[in-house]
């Protein structure tokens, strides 16, 4: 508890100082605290009673340990500051009764075990966990299987939740939830996930200083990552793959976006990275490949985009006018059929020193920048706006002809984007 | 044994044969003459399957035309303009000749010798002069023994030396009892290498007969002279 | 029959191998597609601009060799045809005989390259034969087009020159500029079949949808329209397209089979 205050006083937007203080007051509390372990073995038929009973007689700091076997569980309240631990075999079936453990209160850890079958709702967002009004959770090595939400966290704060695998088998967005869905909450930290069949993988609203990193979020059958209202978070090191419409943010800034892998987001409107709305935020070292479009960014300012790799899109970039002063720099566009596409003849952004493999310039003094300035907008990505049908003649000698008059004579591409300094090789 | 009945054949509005009607015993030789243009060509052209008659029917060595081709084994065809690939050696023409027909040409060593073309079969033959050329066309034509001889204006690129040469060897084969047909300007060369001639004018035969007949009924010393009138003839 | 049709394709063979632009026709792609890895960086750049090369000069190329070959060797046509030889043996010994060692010296002089960069093994293999396929099937199908014009403008070279670049020039270039007008024009209407269709019947767009489906999937599925999508989106576009283009390879050699029976030399 003491720790706790400290914790408290000490309050700092730092998310690493943070973390690193997260886990010294798990350690002190260990430590210090007199713990009990408690056993629990499954009671075939017989809902949440023997974990209740369990809980009940568990002190703050105690572990209620669950022996394997199946437990018919559901709107199972935690409150006290416990350990519910499993093992291999330990299963809480919810058996679509409505949610698996709701979590009302403080230092609470969940730790190695299984929950299934939550069950849709239309009127409630059933999960498998709900984190309601707590401080100081952790939720690791779990696995969510089948579930309508996975972990929903609400108005809570200094949440952990790592190494789980949250699987479900999602067909439609009405009947299905989100694989870990934030809302109201600050301090939560989301690492190692495997997420795969929710609607959203990751959702987050109305969050604030967060950190979600090295989460493997793949086929979710909207976005893979969702986030809305929440301020001061950054995403690091996570891979995006296969999800139906990719990865969109929006209304939103002071947002890190670092070495993430946004992948194979095909289709009608769909994007590796959609940024709606989002200012001051800065994506940088990612990956986008083999996506329809790679980065499609709209009212959004002030995103610097830099030191990413665009690889084999369908457009690697795709900047609405309407934001203002974004910088694209020092990106690779590799492979894509459309570098850079936009709705306007205006430029309100810049574009600096990237590497085009398009680029058919020289340079002859030797600098590794290209003497001749680039202009990644080909006109035939405009005859493609205007009639998508055109894109069947997409590499025909016919749109060749079209793009390089183009590129000489700019009547229709915006003249002033421009790279002056395109480079000659990729950055490494 | 050629036999030719009611042949014609027209190129678009010009009708090069009408009604050709031809019988050519085996061991004759005959001469082909007539002016330029007047079919002369087409119809060795016909025999040999080259050109498609629009009519009519031939029948050599007893088969009847009909787009088939192994008659041809038995003809032995040396064209007026000599032309071959021209990368090629001719000693390669020849190899690849007889691997085409899969038969060995008997005579191929011989006629190289006699037209003394030794030192020509090395090169490509792109290099060798228009006689030289001829000679190799002369050499495929007979190397492989065929028993019937196309002869489109054979002397005409010759030299003296081996235009001699080249008669002596037709008189040879006549000898053997080749059926040979030869298209010449030069009457003099038809007088001393044929029997028979046939005078073709637009596409008609005008007269089929021995040299002797045609000079007697034209009251002629010579092939050239009597030729000369039954155009005149013909055109008044 | 046979071994008269492997006389004459091994003579043609035998004859091209010598003529030095052949080997000139090799080493250009050879230098391309090494100069290609070097400048891009390899991976599917290398494939798709190679395919770009391909699609616009093979079927010029392979159609004015045909063409001019038949020009050239009139003479030695003639001669073959006085041989106790069939005249369908004949063409098709000369047809393989002239497309093989095309085919041939760009398949070397593309493949070396590709083998000692590794692009022959794992992921790309499949990618590369593609590619190389259709340069393969293109240069067999304008070879054979050469063919056609060469018979059907015997005796009129400037002709049968002018036309075939015509012939190039409208399939390679003007044709697509149609349909892109067509698209524009009509673009409020469902011509999206009436335009899948069109672009079929276009053996140079059938070698270039075949390498859009593989290579541009991704872009091509960022746009709605029934049709298109479904079409390009499937499988069955993959087929459509090799069917229509085996199709293609039949044709001319057909057409120039027919010309060539019935021709008078």
């Amino acid at each position: 508890m003491k720790s706790a205050i400290f914790l408290k006083t000490f309050r700092t937007r730092h998310l690493f100082l943070s973390q690193l203080l997260l886990i010294l007051f798990v350690m002190f509390e260990s430590l210090t605290a007199q713990t009990n372990t408690i056993r629990v073995k499954s009671e075939p038929g017989i809902l949440n009673s023997s974990i209740e009973n369990a809980i009940q007689r568990a002190d703050s700091g105690d572990t209620v340990l669950l022996e394997p076997g199946v437990y018919a569980i559901h709107d199972l309240q935690i409150s006290k500051s416990i350990t519910l631990q499993g093992q291999e075999g330990s299963i809480l079936d919810i058996e679509e009764r409505g949610y698996g453990l709701i979590l009302k209160g403080t230092n609470i850890t969940l730790k190695n075990f299984e929950i299934r079958n939550s069950g849709s709702g239309f009127m409630e967002d059933f999960a498998a966990i709900l984190i309601e009004n707590s401080r100081d959770i952790h939720v690791e090595d779990l696995t969510l299987t089948n579930n309508f939400f996975g972990i929903f966290i609400a108005k809570s704060e200094r949440i952990l939740v790592s190494n789980n695998n949250i699987f479900s088998n999602a067909k439609r967005q009405t009947t299905s939830g989100n694989g870990i869905h934030l809302w109201y909450s600050k301090n939560v930290e989301a690492h190692n996930n495997t997420i795969t069949g929710h609607r959203d993988g990751i959702y987050l609203e109305f969050v604030e200083e967060s950190k979600m990193s090295g989460n493997n979020v793949f086929s979710n059958i909207r976005y893979g990552l969702h986030f809305m209202y929440s301020n001061s978070c950054s995403y690091i090191g996570n891979t995006f793959e296969d999800n139906t419409s990719g990865v969109a943010v929006m209304y939103t800034k002071n947002v890190e976006m670092l070495h993430n892998h946004f992948i194979n987001n095909w289709g009608a409107n769909r994007y590796g990275l959609l940024l709606k709305e989002i200012n001051d935020s800065v994506v940088k070292y990612n990956l986008f490949e083999s996506n329809s479009v790679g980065i499609y960014s709209e009212a959004s300012n002030r995103v610097l985009i830099e030191q990413n790799e665009f690889r084999n899109n369908g457009t690697a970039l795709r900047m609405m006018a309407n934001g203002l002063d974004n910088r694209i720099e020092q990106n690779n566009f590799i492979s894509n059929v459309f570098e850079v596409t936009t709705n306007s003849r205006q430029n309100p952004n810049h574009y600096e020193g990237n590497y085009w493999s398009q680029y058919e310039g020289y340079d002859l003094n030797g600098d590794g920048i290209g003497d001749v300035e680039y202009r990644p907008v080909r006109l035939f990505s405009l005859l493609a706006e205007k009639e998508p049908l055109s894109l069947i003649m997409l590499r025909s000698i016919m749109a060749g002809v079209l793009d390089t008059a183009e590129r000489v004579f700019p009547v229709l591409t915006p003249k002033n984007l421009v790279d002056p300094k395109p480079l000659m090789q990729p950055n490494q | 044994m050629i036999t030719i009945q009611q042949l014609q054949k027209s190129f678009g509005d010009h009708h090069v044969l009408r009604n050709i009607d031809l019988e050519i015993p085996t061991g004759q030789s005959i001469g082909i003459v007539g002016p330029n243009g007047s079919g002369k060509t087409t119809l060795i052209k016909t025999m040999l399957g080259l050109v498609k008659p629009d009519s009519g029917t031939i029948t050599i060595n007893n088969t009847v035309l009909n787009g088939n081709h192994i008659y041809r084994r038995d003809i032995g065809y040396m064209p007026q303009q000599a032309r071959y690939p021209e990368n090629m050696y001719a000693t390669e023409l020849f190899d690849f000749m007889e691997n085409l027909r899969d038969q060995p040409g008997e005579f191929r060593n011989q006629l190289i010798e006699e037209f003394n073309l030794y030192s020509e079969v090395e090169k490509p033959l792109r290099v060798l002069s228009g006689g030289n050329r001829q000679k190799v066309g002369a050499v495929l034509a007979m190397m492989f023994n065929p028993s019937i001889l196309f002869l489109d204006e054979p002397t005409a690129g010759l030299d003296p030396r081996s235009s001699y040469i080249f008669k002596e060897r037709i008189r040879n084969e006549k000898r053997a009892g080749k059926t040979i047909l030869i298209t010449s300007h030069i009457m003099s060369e038809l007088e001393q290498l044929v029997e028979h001639v046939v005078f073709i004018l637009e596409g008609k035969i005008q007269y089929y007969g021995t040299i002797g007949d045609l000079l007697k009924d034209n009251r002629q010393d010579h092939l050239e002279g009597a030729i000369a009138q039954m155009m005149e003839g013909v055109e008044l | 029959m046979i071994a008269v049709y492997y006389q004459i394709v091994r003579n043609e063979f035998q004859t091209l191998l010598r003529a030095r632009w052949l080997i000139g026709y090799g080493l250009i792609f050879l230098l391309l597609t090494d100069t290609l890895f070097r400048f891009t960086g390899g991976g599917a750049e290398v494939l798709v601009s190679l395919s770009n090369v391909i699609l616009l000069f093979i079927p010029l190329i392979s159609m004015l060799y045909g063409i001019l070959f038949i020009y050239q060797s009139r003479d030695y046509l003639e001669l073959l045809l006085t041989q106790p030889v069939n005249r369908e043996t004949l063409y098709w010994g000369l047809f393989t005989g002239i497309s093989g060692p095309l085919t041939s010296a760009f398949l070397a002089g593309t493949t070396l390259p590709l083998i000692w960069h590794g692009n022959f093994s794992g992921e790309p293999a499949m990618q590369t034969v593609l590619v190389l396929g259709i340069g393969a099937i293109l240069t067999f199908i304008f070879t054979g087009l050469g063919f056609v014009m060469g018979l059907a403008y015997y005796e009129e070279k400037i002709k049968g020159f002018g036309y075939s670049l015509m012939i190039w020039l409208f399939m390679a270039v003007i044709y697509d500029g149609l349909i892109l007008l067509l698209i524009f024009l009509l673009g409020d209407y469902p011509i999206e079949t009436g335009v899948v269709g069109l672009t079929m019947l276009n053996p140079i767009d059938l070698g270039r949808i075949l390498i859009l489906l593989e290579f541009d999937i991704s872009a091509l599925m960022g746009y709605t329209g029934a049709v298109f999508s479904q079409f390009l989106g499937s499988l069955k576009g993959m087929l459509t397209a090799s069917f229509m283009l085996v199709l293609w390879l039949i044709l001319p050699m057909w057409l120039g089979l027919r010309l060539f029976r019935k021709k008078d030399f």
